[in-house]
């Protein structure tokens, strides 16, 4: 499977993800006790790049966002995250033979995730994520959640509410700010008429939505979503898109996203990794994934070489990928099956 | 039963049948009851010389054998074998109310501050006989209530459950106490700020170990600091008197003069005739500004970011985290907050009493003012009002009430069964109104209409 790797255009170094990540993932592995959720995975997120981790259940996706958002530490690997352009390589190994945490210059900062609590990398390091169940504050308003994720702005515009109390004018005005912050947020996932229902009223797509524009109030230069097409009916799924497209075009965030439904995956991704056990098994743009066996392998839980040699499974392959990747996968598409489709 | 609105035959015949089997199932419970109660109520045994005697009560277990039958038949043909069951009536009629106290909260909120404002000048004018009895519970209320709003905080607006709140009463009270009897020149108003902020340290003492509990474990973690706080203040002798406590806390002045006959006393100079009254008016309304503070302090914070943060943090803290907010300090804010007004109104407590004890400070306490809050409704500032004049104000009526010797007999004591009466109508309430009297909460920002959140939305953090 690693000779596979290799062979990608990735070393090359010609795409965007290896020229210019905003986050890199090295050498992490994650252990729970005997069980190793994440084996020695080592990846990139380009900036400014939609990215998709892909993968079977139980494959390690959301240990990864846990540990690239600080609810694990992880037990080995150093996780990077950039501010400004290019790799930094110097301040990247500088600050990792230091023993703080961040290191900010003149218009870049490099940040080691694996040493911050949680609430640091979303605050410092600007990395906001959503969850796969979702978790918004039910009791409280829809946009009462968006002024919550404005928290810290708030917090220093109040003088750690000392100024919050007296009722200081600039106070006053960066609340201004935040409400008027909240109100294009909600414009832009059409929640605008909902904003003073509580949370828990919305129905489910809404609820998907809201969430990723509380994440997008805290202003993250990278945004993790988990399973944000899940439960979504084919017309909320292509709202998602739409909002995904224009969070990168519109506001430079990168975005990392796991993901089981694959039209959304291919739709919009520049640049997929898939997991499987723990393990990176592919790496590169949709079309490479799409046409790896060893994706197709792990997505139906057989080896290689069975794909191949087996008829039922050469038709499950292309049921699931479609006949073009198939052939380019270089499985022979059977004729008799096709028809029965509907 | 559609059928029965269509044959009036059918319908007559429906009741009989309804009548029938209510009078049958009455009559099993009866039985049951007869069985059941025949060796308690209907035999008793009394020890006799040479052993016991038995002797038989029937008049007793007939008398049970028909309050049983009695109850169940006009359960069943009012209730559960009717139509239009009588509790249907009474809940509509709740649940009307509700809906109309959601609307009047603000109003109630007005009338409630306007009686407070006034209230020991229409004590003295209605009942004259009675004014220091009064306005002495009319103080004990208002402590609870201020009591109620701090723990609030912490319970109800950050959902922490807090079984030691008292802990910072006691920590408030024998700072000024202490202060104030080995410090000549401390007063009350100088030791006021002061007992509060040796409260809010004591809060943020606690606040570090508990930081990583929750729920269950948290309740426990406080209860026991409640108890090493008493613990402590009963066995260091030296230091706070242990159980002969701590006598002889001056009283509050006003600009320094003090409530005496004299002519250095408040009613000289303000050309009044001297009467003791004063004192417990000031003392009144010493408290009321201090709870009324709270109230502010607390109404205000709900709108700043920490407030937000401090209900973000009870409806879910990972979601918190993955937003930025450091919810260790959002906590430590909260308990020390909390702290500091359990602080201000121990050192209430202890001028207005002169001498404590820590048996003032036992856990039942933290029980009282933990039932005010969730009495009252969780993070309902209105709710902890109405809930601290029912718990204390009820426990106090029933000191002295005697229409029940008339019901249960002249043997019949009922300050004995104060704590019973008043455990039923806890029980009572909290089955009606499981989440508290107010429950309902108010958005702290509105875009263009403002919608109350019904309490089904609302969690109530950790450790309900």
């Amino acid at each position: 499977m690693s000779a596979a790797l290799m062979e990608t255009p990735a070393a090359t170094g010609q795409h965007n993800w290896e020229v210019d990540p905003i986050l890199t993932v090295e050498h992490l592995t994650m252990r729970f006790g005997g069980l190793v959720a994440i084996n020695n995975l080592s990846f990139n997120v380009g900036r400014g790049d939609i990215t998709a981790l892909i993968g079977p259940n139980g494959a390690g996706k959301t240990t990864v966002f846990n540990c690239v958002t600080g609810f694990y530490k992880p037990t080995e690997g150093r996780i990077v995250m950039r501010h400004g352009p290019g790799r930094q390589q110097e301040a990247v190994d500088k600050l990792t033979a230091s023993g703080f945490k961040w290191q900010k210059a003149q218009d870049s900062a490099v940040f080691l995730l694996e040493r911050m609590p949680d609430f640091e990398i979303s605050q410092h390091a600007k990395v906001a994520r959503t969850f796969q169940n979702i978790r918004l504050f039910g009791g409280m308003t829809v946009l009462e959640n968006l002024m919550v994720a404005q928290h810290n702005m708030l917090m220093t515009a109040s003088m750690f509410t000392v100024g919050g109390i007296v009722g200081l004018p600039s106070f006053r005005e960066a609340e201004k700010g935040a409400v008027e912050k909240a109100k294009y947020w909600l414009e832009r996932v059409n929640l605008t008429s909902r904003a003073d229902d509580p949370a828990a009223d919305l129905p489910y797509g809404a609820q998907r939505r809201l969430e990723i524009a509380r994440a997008m109030c805290t202003e993250p230069h990278l945004l993790c979503l988990d399973e944000p097409a899940a439960g979504l009916n084919p017309r909320e799924s292509a709202e998602l898109n739409e909002i995904l497209q224009y969070i990168r075009k519109e506001h430079e965030t990168s975005v990392l996203l796991i993901e089981h439904d694959m039209g959304v995956v291919m739709e919009i991704s520049d640049h997929i990794v898939v997991l499987d056990y723990g393990v990176k098994i592919s790496d590169g743009d949709a079309q490479h994934v799409r046409t790896d066996p060893s994706v197709i392998a792990a997505y139906l839980g057989v080896e290689d070489e069975e794909i191949e040699d087996t008829p039922e499974i050469a038709s499950l392959v292309v049921e699931a990928l479609g006949e073009e990747a198939a052939v380019e996968a270089g499985i022979e598409v059977p004729p008799s099956k096709d028809g029965d489709r509907p | 039963m559609s059928a029965t609105t269509m044959n009036p035959a059918n319908a007559a015949a429906a009741e009989r049948n309804s009548f029938q089997s209510s009078v049958k199932d009455a009559a099993l419970a009866a039985l049951l009851a007869g069985v059941l109660g025949f060796f308690f109520l209907g035999l008793r045994t009394d020890i006799a010389p040479g052993g016991l005697a038995l002797s038989t009560r029937w008049s007793l277990w007939l008398t049970a054998i028909a309050i049983v039958f009695g109850g169940r038949l006009a359960l069943n043909l009012f209730v559960f074998k009717t139509d239009r069951p009588v509790t249907g009536l009474l809940s509509v009629f709740t649940s009307r109310a509700g809906a109309a106290t959601a609307g009047w909260g603000w109003w109630i909120g007005r009338l409630l501050f306007a009686i407070a404002l006034f209230l020991p000048f229409i004590i003295m004018q209605m009942f004259p006989s009675q004014q220091r009895q009064l306005i002495d519970l009319a103080i004990l209320i208002m402590t609870y209530i201020m009591l109620g709003w701090g723990l609030n905080i912490v319970v109800g607006l950050a959902g922490l459950l807090d079984l030691g709140y008292v802990a910072f009463y006691a920590v408030g009270a024998y700072s000024f106490a202490l202060l104030s009897t080995h410090f000549d020149m401390i007063g009350f108003w100088t030791a006021l700020p002061l007992a509060g902020l040796l409260a809010a340290f004591w809060g943020l003492i606690l606040g570090f170990p508990v930081l990583r509990l929750r729920g269950d474990y948290l309740a426990i973690v406080t209860l026991a600091f409640g108890e090493i706080i008493r613990v402590v203040l009963l066995n260091w002798y030296d230091f706070t008197g242990g159980p002969n406590g701590i006598s002889g806390i001056p009283k509050p002045t006003l600009f320094g003069m003090e409530f005496v006959r004299g002519d250095d006393g408040v009613a000289a100079f303000l050309g009044l005739e001297f009467s003791t009254i004063h004192r417990f008016v000031y003392l009144y309304y010493i408290i009321f500004l201090l709870a009324i503070i709270t109230n502010i302090v607390t109404l205000r914070l709900r709108r700043l970011p920490v407030g937000r943060a401090w209900e973000a943090l009870r409806e879910d803290e990972i979601a918190c985290r993955s937003l930025g907010i450091n919810t260790t300090n959002t906590k430590l804010t909260a308990f020390a907050i909390g702290a500091m007004f359990g602080g201000f109104a121990g050192s209430f407590f202890a001028t207005r009493q002169g001498f404590i004890s820590p048996e003032s400070f036992t856990f039942l306490e933290s029980a009282i003012i933990l039932a005010i809050v969730v009495l009252g409704g969780l993070g309902s500032q209105v709710g902890v009002v109405i809930a601290a004049v029912v718990m204390i104000g009820g426990i106090e009526m029933l000191r002295n009430i005697g229409f029940l010797q008339a019901v249960f007999g002249t043997g019949f004591d009922p300050t004995q069964y104060r704590m019973l009466i008043f455990g039923l109508a806890m029980v009572g309430i909290m089955i009606w109104k499981p989440r508290g009297l107010v429950s309902s909460r108010e958005p702290t920002v509105v875009l263009k209409e403002k919608k109350k959140i019904g309490a089904d939305m609302v969690s109530q953090g950790e450790g309900h």
